[in-house]
């Protein structure tokens, strides 16, 4: 294997073919069941449906990339496959991989020890916290998404939808297409924000149309369905004894600050809350990997970070959406696999590189986070839900011992010491301890972050105590999607 | 009269605290975030049972009967709202799976019995009944209820915070880049980038980096980081009531040897997570993750409690313990910088430690009464000396 790829959705699976292209032996690795990435994501092929496509954009370059890489004896696909840590020592990095149910017991673990390594683990969604957001009925964006696309089930009869992004549109088209009946979109980004990003300067969309005419289609979509869609609105409490029963939405300002006098109550069943995105940093950051100051993985202009042999394709770069991750996927495995990186055939990804960039510039700009927000808070709302510890304990505990650090700030108050390893809440953690700290927006005195996940997902002890197997290649289990 | 300390982890927050209850000015200094070094990220041990007898034992002793006071006093002064030190006096339980093991252990055992330690041996039968979850190959075993345990971060946080209601103030990001000497060489005042502070006596806590800033004052200090590195399960029903060693942990507190040594010690939290340890390796302040280490701190876990082989790593803590060539903490004046206190060198023990350290502190510079014989721990002591001597 010459090329390791960590992560099989637009960009990983980008980076496989086009390192293939370059004549190297590539391995992929990625955590779920089946090729495609959380963009990608459908029904198993056990259950064909035959509409992924109207379900999917770029469907067809999906099912090309697929057949491409299940069909070449030189790609060996590996699924289930768990990359727990990536140590560095003096030879360089060590890959810990875990196969199998990440639920089960008995999981084989194997160490590998790439020569390039093409990181392209991509983001989760990112919800932010509101009173009541823990009833059952609520949901991420994401999760609601993921049901309706891989699953066909909607999360509600009567569903809110409320939060930030052009992804809002797609999961509501998702919902609408499960059969939920969408009661309204509450977008938090002001109309005069949303304006001046999406307006201002044309001639930068050019290229992008396939993109504006998809997220215009959303919209006339839910134009026909008499979708109520609302700008510098957020849903800032939900009520419901033992579920969801109503939420209470309100006008925010342009920080996101909820306006008083703004607030009525709308009846639902189901909430679905999405905020944006977080790109899954652990392991660029267990490799060695510099970050950009908007908390990104730093590439040059062939996707190289800034450690030798390890490039980064994707979310990890810029929240960019499936147009950029293909391109950067495409310029990072074809340079990782040992291709002349001014090649005349990757102009067209460069260019599409550059357009997708200044198009994920926009809807940052436009959508980007608020520092409002937290005055939606309650003292007992939950920030950390695994460890259950609530908005009024962090900031009580950042007053009463004056930190200035995150490591100790987390320790006391176990916020992002659950499960998730603070996947969900870590940002929103940094933020409101940031605030309750007056760091405002300097950095922690530790220098710390909660993107810091030394073990990346759980492993087990009886897993870890067997020996691993050395760079020998799992027996491949290519899904027939 | 004033004092400076340098370094906010639990040493110094213990050093700072006893000295403003005595109505000290004290200003303490820390390079980065208060409690952000070795204090976060360790286990919490406040141990008898690993420790041979000797001045270290002594100490470790008043450690056992000082932190029962001052984890109740932490907790009155601080109330209920402030994030708990989790203090549990759940006591140790060191088992061996082999007879040659259970000789050595029952052996050990006896001699710490003759300096105080409270030595309870077990047989198998009483080893599984006080955890019954041990493997059913333990050959002997010994109960140290003295074995107590406290959440370093939240302790020495509530030292520190129990240290400002007394008056101290604590300045972070504020590193200490040289000494204020008076024209007679005695030190008085340390200078950071932001300017000088004055004391009549500077007291070095800074851990595993006392060496450097012992170095910025003008004066070499022997002590070296050793890291050691714990793992975190996810949270789980509780299955393990001690802090359950096994016999040879004891062998790798006391070796100087360079190479890594792993020794099991596992141990439940207040929060449902179990801590599995521990390693120590002497490879400088490299903070890599030596996955080998993990592996290996996870099958010895299981000669000892087998049903952790379905247990899930969700956490490394990997810390640098500071030591000294001689293995014994420092604490005492420098003789060499008149003004000058050191406080280190407690390696896997500084938790439990500091609080009788900075009581000895407390008695060194105030001149009141030493609540034991500071001879052992003092600069000057003979141990010590070919080290010292070595670098000037």
């Amino acid at each position: 294997m010459d090329v390791l790829v960590i992560g099989a959705g637009p960009a990983g699976m980008a980076a496989a073919h086009a390192a293939r292209a370059a004549g190297a032996t590539v391995r992929v690795l990625d955590a779920s069941d089946g090729t495609g990435g959380q963009y990608w994501r459908h029904l198993p092929a056990s259950r064909p449906a035959a509409r992924e496509r109207v379900l999917h954009h770029q469907w067809d370059r999906y099912r090309r990339l697929h057949q491409s890489l299940q069909s070449d004896p030189g790609v060996t696909v590996s699924l289930e496959a768990h990359v727990w840590a990536i140590g560095q020592d003096d030879a360089g990095l060590t890959v810990h991989v875990s196969h199998g149910d990440v639920d089960g017991t008995g999981q084989r673990t194997e160490t590998l020890r790439p020569q390039r390594l093409v990181l392209a683990t991509g983001a989760h969604d990112r919800t932010l916290p509101v009173p009541g957001w823990t009833l059952p009925g609520v949901v991420t964006a994401g999760a609601a998404q993921a049901l309706a696309k891989g699953e066909r089930l909607a999360i509600g009869e009567r569903v809110v939808v409320a939060g930030s992004g052009p992804f809002l549109l797609p999961v509501t088209a998702s919902l609408l297409q499960a059969g939920a009946s969408v009661v309204g979109v509450h977008e938090a980004a002001r109309p005069r924000r949303l304006a001046r990003e999406w307006l201002a300067r044309p001639w930068e969309l050019v290229g992008t149309t396939h993109k504006v005419s998809e997220l215009a289609g959303y919209a006339r979509h839910q134009v026909r369905s008499r979708v109520p869609y609302r700008t510098g609105s957020a849903v800032v409490r939900i009520h419901g004894e033992g579920r969801v029963e109503g939420v209470t939405v309100a006008d925010v300002d342009d920080r996101w600050q909820p306006v008083a006098g703004t607030e009525s109550e709308v009846s639902c069943d189901a909430v679905c809350l999405g905020h944006g995105f977080v790109p899954r940093l652990e392991l660029a950051i267990a490799a060695g990997c510099g970050l950009t100051d908007q908390r990104f993985v730093a590439v040059d202009a062939h996707q190289r970070t800034t450690v030798a042999g390890v490039l980064a394709a994707g979310e990890l770069t810029q929240i960019g959406g499936v147009d950029l991750a293909l391109a950067e996927g495409e310029i990072a495995g074809w340079v990782a696999g040992g291709g002349d990186p001014s090649a005349a055939h990757l102009s067209h990804a460069r260019r599409a590189r550059s357009r997708f960039r200044r198009f994920a510039d926009r809807i940052e700009a436009a959508h980007g986070i608020g520092p409002g927000w937290t005055r939606w808070l309650d003292d007992d709302t939950v920030v950390c839900r695994c460890e259950e510890v609530g908005y009024g304990t962090l900031t009580r505990v950042a007053s009463d011992t004056s930190s200035v650090g995150l490591r100790s700030l987390k320790l006391t108050t176990r916020a992002g010491l659950g499960l998730c390893q603070g996947r969900v809440c870590g940002r929103t953690v940094e933020t409101i301890l940031s605030a309750a700290s007056g760091r405002g927006s300097v950095p922690f005195a530790d220098h710390t972050s909660t993107d810091r996940r030394p073990i990346a997902v759980p492993v087990r002890v009886g897993d870890l105590a067997r020996p691993a197997s050395p760079d020998v290649p799992s027996p491949s289990r290519k899904d027939p999607a | 009269m004033r004092a400076i300390v340098v370094g906010a982890g639990i040493v110094g927050a213990a050093c700072a605290r006893s000295l403003a209850r005595a109505g000290v000015d004290v200003l303490v200094l820390e390079r980065g975030a208060a409690v952000g070094g070795t204090s976060a990220a360790c286990e919490g041990n406040l141990l008898v049972s690993d420790k041979t007898p000797g001045p270290e034992l002594d100490l470790s002793l008043l450690a056992a009967d000082r932190w029962a006071t001052v984890a109740a006093e932490l907790h009155e002064e601080l109330g209920a709202a402030f994030p708990s030190v989790e203090y549990e006096r759940k006591g140790g339980l060191v088992v061996s799976t082999t007879a040659d093991g259970a000789d050595a252990l029952r052996a050990f055992a006896a001699t710490q019995r003759t300096a105080g330690v409270d030595a309870q041996d077990v047989d198998t039968a009483g080893a599984l009944a006080l955890e019954p979850y041990l493997t059913r190959d333990v050959t002997a075993g010994v109960l140290y209820p003295q074995d107590a345990q406290v959440q370093p971060v939240t302790a020495a946080e509530a030292l520190l915070a129990s240290a400002r209601h007394a008056g101290a103030i604590v300045l972070t990001e504020t590193e200490v880049v040289g000494a204020v000497r008076s024209t007679d060489g005695r030190l008085i005042g340390v200078s950071t980038p932001a300017g000088d502070h004055g004391g009549d006596v500077v007291v070095n806590a800074a851990g595993p980096w006392a060496g450097d800033v012992a170095r910025r004052l003008g004066v070499h200090l022997p002590v070296l980081p050793r890291r050691g590195m714990v793992l975190v399960t996810t949270r789980m029903p509780h299955r393990v009531l001690h802090k359950v060693y096994d016999a040879d942990y004891v062998g790798a507190t006391q070796s100087a040897d360079a190479d890594l040594q792993t020794s099991t010690v596992v141990e439940s939290t207040a929060a449902g997570t179990v801590l599995i340890g521990s390693s120590r390796q002497r490879v400088g302040f490299d903070d890599r993750l030596d996955v080998e280490v993990v592996r290996e701190i996870a099958a010895k876990s299981l000669r000892i409690f087998p049903f952790l082989t379905s247990a899930s790593v969700l956490r490394t803590y990997g810390g640098f313990r500071p030591y000294m060539p001689d293995h014994l903490p420092l604490v005492g004046a420098d003789p060499r910088l008149p003004g000058l206190f050191h406080v280190t060198g407690h390696e896997g023990a500084g938790i439990g430690l500091s609080v009788p350290s900075a009581d000895l502190l407390h008695a060194l510079v105030t001149g009141s009464a030493a609540p034991l014989d500071p001879a052992a721990f003092a600069v000057d002591r003979p141990t010590l000396a070919p080290y010292l001597e070595e670098a000037s």
